[in-house]
This record gives C-alpha cells, structure tokens and sequence, in this order.
C-alpha cells in the first residue's frame, strides 16, 4: 500500500486521484504509525520550507519517516516535500531541512528575461543513465513544474535536469530516497507513468 | 526551456460546456469531464473551467464537475466565475483546482489578489481582466463584460502583479469571438510592463492565429480559446503539430 502523508501542507487531491488512475491504492494518512506498515512513501508538498519542516516535525511524521527510509522503504519527494529532504533551505533565511540527501536549496539564478517561478512544462533529461523511476519515459519527456528554488550542490544524487537559464535539479535519488521537483500528478500520462514506475521499486532494488 | 502552452477554456453553466459570441447568445456543447479528458489526450498543456452559473445550486454541480474532472485529468487545472473571497478560493481548490482566477471579484475587492496570494501563493492567483478600447485607451470592463469600470488597463493590470498575481489571463472584447485572430497590439502593451506570465484570450479563429501570436509576441507565454476547440475548428493536436514546424517551443504528446 501506498502512503501518502498529510501534515497539513497542500491539497492532496490530484495526488490520490493519479494513483488511483493507475490503480494502486494510495491512503492519504495523518497518522505516523501508518509509517511503518507503508510499501511505500510519498512525501509532498507546497508552499514554504520552513513552515512545511515544521509541521512534519511537529506531526510526529519527521521521526516516523526517517524510520521507514532507514528500513529501506522506497520514499518520493514531490516539489516542496523533494526540496525538505536535503540538508537546508535559503528561502526567508536559512532552514534545516532532513539532511537525507546531501545538498541545498537555493534560489534559481535567472537573468532578468526569465521568469520566477519557473512554472510550466519542461523537458527532462537524464544524462544518460536512466533511474528506474523514469524506466517508461524517454528522453526529453515534459513534465510540469511550479517551483522558484531548486536543489544545488547535490549532483552525485542527480537522476533528471532540466533547462532553464542553466541546468535545473528536476529529480534526486540516494538509495531507496527519492525525489522529484515537477508535479508527476499533473503531468499528463507521463507523470502517471512516473508514479507507476515508483509503485514497482521494491524494497533493496535502488 | 519551458513550452508555449495552449489552454482551452471550458465556460460551464449548469453542468454543460457553454460558449457564446461577445458574451451573449450561449450554446450548449457536451459533457464538460468528457471534453476536458479529451483535451488532456490531445495535448491541452492546461485547462480553465470557468463557471457562469448564477444559482447556488449550479454552484454546487459546477464543483462536482470539478472535482469529477480533477479525478480524471492530470494537467492544471484553473478555475474562475465568481470567485470572490478567501472562502471561494478554498473551496474550490479542495476540489482539485490549481490555480483560481479572479476577475470581477478583484474589481469589487481590490485587496483579494493581495491576500489570496499571502495565503495560496502567487502561482495560484491568476488575474483574469476583461479589456476594451474606449476613446482610444485600454478600459477594464466587469461583469461578463458589460460594465465600463473606467480603470485604466494597463494601471489595473500592474497593480494585480505588484500585489501577487502570478499570471494575466487578458482577454480583449474587441476580438472576442470575432475569430481573426488575437488582439496583437492589447497584448503587446500589456506583455512590456509585466513580469508574469500573460495568455493570451480572445479572437483565435484558426491555427494560424496562435502561430501569428507567438512569432510576434515572444512574450507572451500560452494562448487560450474556447469554441474553436469545442466545435472542433481547431484540433489542439494538428495546433502544437503546426507549432512544432514553425520551431515554436511546445509539448508533444504520444496519442
């Protein structure tokens, strides 16, 4: 089963529906004890970090999930819930983040012809070695992001990049911790194909 | 680098996708879920649902339709008509919305951008103008387009950005529904003083009305048409095709 966490940051709708689209059963949960009996985490995520870091902290779901990624349960970031997993955050100051994945968040360094937030569709790029999550894309897939900040100074755990005013951070993955910066659950069929491809990492595979 | 986006606009009043000429004379088309699947399919990088409905109880089959639609498609979805407070915002991105665009609600309560975007974010807020050249000048007109505000555009258009509208939605009176193309020189004036994303709204007739926008335009990020969609005059598939031959950045999908 599928676990998706609520700690009280962003809608969670579109997020069940695209699993339910694939048919895998996906319960949104407040609760960290559903943790542990989970297949497998999705973490997500909008809005700011250090606000968002605070409520996982606060809902208990910090120490439960730093259980199950030490249990080897396959976990997936989404954007806000990507950027928490690594060791800290400039946005409004400097925040801590889980320190799961080593790496920061910064601002996107843009000229001033390039819009912030970098919102839209773009095209991945894997740098040719492709991690399972992406086994049913293709090079230069699109998937639709939404984010001003990305992760820097993290490239062993670069799984996909795209391009915008430099290279861009989209996906990061260190073992059975993964992450993806896009909105798989609103980018057509291939985010669906994404989260599918999640749902079939097992335990020990990545 | 990101796509130029194509987004069809779904006007739905009492549970059917409507659309009419100049905002009068509506006509029924088809199941708004069923359209909306269809143009997820094809490519639509987005989608608007806008509600005209008047009634509270078409209020309540307009979110179903949503919430229906968002269980369905896994594109953006952005919903409008009648938004008017915090509460609206709420409710309708409990029903799956992404991004809620305000029009005559802003124009009655010009501090709601400000507020919404405080508590949603500036990626949620789009600010959806309806604008008419009187004497000369660009006006913003309300409700539904019927009602000079004598707000200058270009000012009204600024002030939402400062205050936290992350996307214009600019749809001229002048072409809409005229279907010869969009309002080039509106849009150019409105594209050189923000910094967000524009679309494009009113007067696509054809493909190469969306060809002509972006290869004069470059600013401006996504064109948005209704009827030519739902009755089929312009396919959104041939549309990126033709984009794709005339080297304009777009997302292709495999049917």
């Amino acid at each position: 089963m599928t676990v998706i966490i609520d700690y009280g940051v962003g809608n969670l709708f579109s997020l069940r529906s695209s699993f339910a689209a694939i048919g895998e059963e996906a319960t949104v949960t407040a609760d960290p004890a559903a943790l542990s009996r989970a297949d497998r985490i999705v973490l997500p995520g909008v809005g700011a970090f250090a606000d968002a870091m605070a409520k996982l902290r606060a809902s208990g779901m910090e120490e439960a999930l730093r259980a199950a990624a030490a249990k080897g349960t396959p976990i997936l970031g989404i954007c806000l819930g990507m950027q928490l997993l690594f060791d800290k955050s400039y946005e409004y100051g400097e925040h801590e983040g889980l320190g799961m994945i080593s790496g920061e968040v910064r601002e996107i360094p843009v000229s001033a012809d390039l819009k912030l937030p970098h919102m839209g569709w773009n095209a991945l790029s894997f740098g040719g070695r492709k991690h399972p999550l992406f086994r049913y894309l293709e090079e230069g897939d699109y998937v639709y992001f939404v984010h001003s900040y990305a992760a820097v100074g993290c490239d062993p755990f670069v799984i996909a990049r795209a391009e915008y005013g430099g290279p861009v951070t989209a996906a990061v993955a260190k073992g059975n911790v993964m992450g993806c910066q896009f909105h798989p659950e609103k980018s057509g069929n291939v985010g669906l194909r994404i989260l599918k491809a999640f749902c079939e990492i097992k335990e020990g595979e990545v | 680098m990101i796509t130029k986006r194509i987004i069809p606009c779904l006007d739905v009043r009492d549970g059917q996708v409507v659309k009419g000429t100049n905002f009068v004379g509506l006509r029924e088309i088809a199941s708004p879920v069923e359209l909306a699947k269809r143009y997820s399919d094809s490519g639509a990088d987005e989608l608007v649902f806008y509600d005209i409905t008047a009634s509270s109880d078409g209020r309540n089959i307009f979110t179903d339709i949503l919430a229906e639609a968002a269980r369905n498609v896994f594109i953006p979805l952005t919903v409008g008509g009648g938004i008017r407070t915090l509460a609206d915002f709420d409710h309708v991105l409990k029903c799956g919305a992404d991004k809620v665009s305000v029009n005559s609600g802003a124009i009655a309560d010009p501090t709601l951008v400000g507020r919404a975007a405080k508590v949603y974010g500036d990626q949620c807020v789009v600010l959806s103008v309806d604008v008419k050249r009187v004497n000369g000048v660009f006006r913003i007109f309300a409700k539904g387009g019927r009602v000079d505000t004598g707000l200058d555009a270009i000012e009204w258009i600024r002030r939402g950005v400062d205050s936290g509208a992350g996307e214009i939605v600019l749809n001229s009176i002048d072409t809409d529904g005229v279907k010869k193309g969009f309002d080039l020189e509106m849009l150019r004036a409105v594209s050189e003083v923000v910094s967000v994303p524009v679309i494009a709204s009113g007067g696509a007739g054809c493909i190469g009305d969306f060809i002509t926008l972006f290869k004069t335009l470059p600013k401006v990020d996504a064109g948005l048409a209704a009827s030519i969609f739902h009755f089929g005059e312009v396919s959104v598939s041939e549309l990126k095709k033709e984009m794709k031959r005339n080297a304009i950045l777009t997302r292709m999908v495999k049917e």
